[in-house]
């Protein structure tokens, strides 16, 4: 069976109403910019999404949450987004944010296959509401340390530099990101892909995500890869 | 008084060679541009790079090269590149020497608050949960007061903490302030300050013994 689809809507064929997913990126760098687009035409309400940040207002997951797509957004960073803040503050969207590191943690238990880590990070704040405290001697230190559980979600999606129709990834640059640790985490993942090879193209050594954890892999359209903060200096 | 390039040329006078740092949004990344020549440091950004080098040339910018702040950025002969959880590793492993990040609030105890005003501004706490927490070298950099002409560094923080006991040292336009069991302990002026303007600033306890030396920034 080929793990290659045709497009991106055969890709999110079955992402209906009310799924959990996961979507790599940070910022506006290595996001999935077609799978988005897709959800957006489809149309699909009720949506938990993953994802260190909630795009811009007219970009990246800021499409879907105009559309009122979004039912929840679990993130660690949303301050370039005005429909987010408004959205938020109004009570029509439930927000969870997170440190980022435990984002990224707990992404990768998932992928892991452990149920739960623990971490320092939000000790004494409010992220710390409602979890179990541990106390652990580590490098000699006794410290404090929240219990966060693995994400358990249904879809992960993710954007990569090249894969081949195995579904081995190698990301470019830092669009890598989140992007290897949610597709670990996916129990359904998507890659969308700048350059589909064939297997042999990719040197083994290099490869990123390996294609066990990747289940549809497709080329993407196009990608506008846009920049969020343009910073350069004189020639 | 100091500006904005002045706090930051203060602060990289606490940069040493061989170090690992982590720059913060802000004034914090200001400090790159004032390390002194000779000394050798590789710059983490938390979005996954270390060996971060300047911003690109003109036309040279690309969209797969960013920093924690999602500006364009390059990359230095020796850097590399890794996931988020790689990141957040090496930053709660310690293997991170300095982190210099900015505040809304430092409370005498070394509390910090700055990623949400309740009802009125929630931009996350992004990864400034996670630098503070594990982090063993954490320089604040920020104004004395704030637009309101409110002191920052108070008795407790008013706003939601992002860490809690965890800031050692704080550089602001007017001083440089150590974090101790007594309170805030004043171990340097800006040029121009006084004690006596810096008691002003600051609302928790400040503990000024002896002759407070100015800065030396140059």
């Amino acid at each position: 069976m080929s793990k290659v689809v045709n497009n991106v809507d055969e890709a999110i064929r079955d992402i209906n109403d009310g799924a959990t997913i996961m979507f790599g990126g940070f910022g506006l760098c290595g996001i999935p910019e077609n799978c988005i687009a897709a959800l957006v035409r489809k149309g699909v309400k009720g949506l938990t999404c993953i994802s260190n940040n909630a795009g811009v207002d007219d970009f990246g997951l800021g499409l879907l949450l105009r559309n009122h797509q979004i039912k929840k957004m679990i993130a660690s960073y949303v301050g370039e987004n005005a429909e987010f803040e408004r959205q938020m503050l109004s009570g029509e969207m439930e927000v969870e944010l997170i440190p980022q590191g435990t984002l990224a943690t707990r992404c990768m238990a998932a992928g892991y296959g452990m149920p739960a880590i623990f971490t320092p990070a939000g000790v004494g704040t409010e992220v710390a509401q409602g979890k179990e405290v541990r106390k652990f001697t580590f490098n000699g230190v006794e410290k404090d340390y929240l219990m966060e559980y693995a994400f358990d979600a249904d879809y992960a999606i993710v954007k990569a530099w090249k894969g081949d129709t195995e579904g081995n990834l190698i990301y470019r640059a830092t669009a890598r990101n989140f992007n290897p640790l949610m597709a670990m985490a996916g129990k359904i993942t998507i890659a969308e892909v700048e350059h589909l090879v064939q297997p042999g193209e990719l040197v083994p050594d290099y490869i990123h995500t390996p294609g066990i954890y990747v289940h549809r892999i497709f080329q993407g359209e196009k990608f506008e890869k846009r920049i969020e903060q343009r910073t350069v200096r004189k020639k | 008084m100091l500006d904005k390039n002045g706090i930051a040329k203060r602060i990289a006078r606490e940069v040493k060679d061989g170090m690992y740092v982590n720059l913060g949004i802000g004034i914090p990344t200001l400090v790159a541009n004032y390390i002194p020549a000779g000394i050798h440091v590789t710059l983490q950004s938390e979005n996954g790079i270390l060996g971060m080098g300047p911003f690109p040339v003109e036309g040279e910018e690309d969209a797969d090269f960013i920093n924690a702040g999602k500006q364009t950025v390059t990359l230095l002969p020796g850097s590399s590149i890794f996931d988020s959880a790689t990141s957040f590793g090496m930053i709660r492993a310690q293997k991170v020497d300095l982190t210099i990040l900015g505040a809304m609030e430092v409370s005498e105890q070394g509390d910090i608050a700055s990623w949400k005003i309740p009802g009125k501004m929630v931009k996350g706490m992004g990864g400034a949960m996670d630098l503070v927490a594990s982090a063993k070298n954490i320089i604040v950099a920020m104004q004395h007061v704030n637009k309101a002409g409110e002191s920052k560094l108070l008795k407790q923080c008013t706003l939601p903490l992002t860490g809690v006991k965890c800031i050692k040292r704080i550089v602001t336009e007017m001083a440089v302030l150590d974090v101790t069991p007594q309170g805030f302990k004043l171990l340097e002026l800006a040029p121009g300050v006084s004690v006596e303007q810096v008691k002003n600033a600051t609302a928790g306890r400040l503990i000024a013994e002896g002759n407070i030396p100015e800065m030396k920034i140059d």
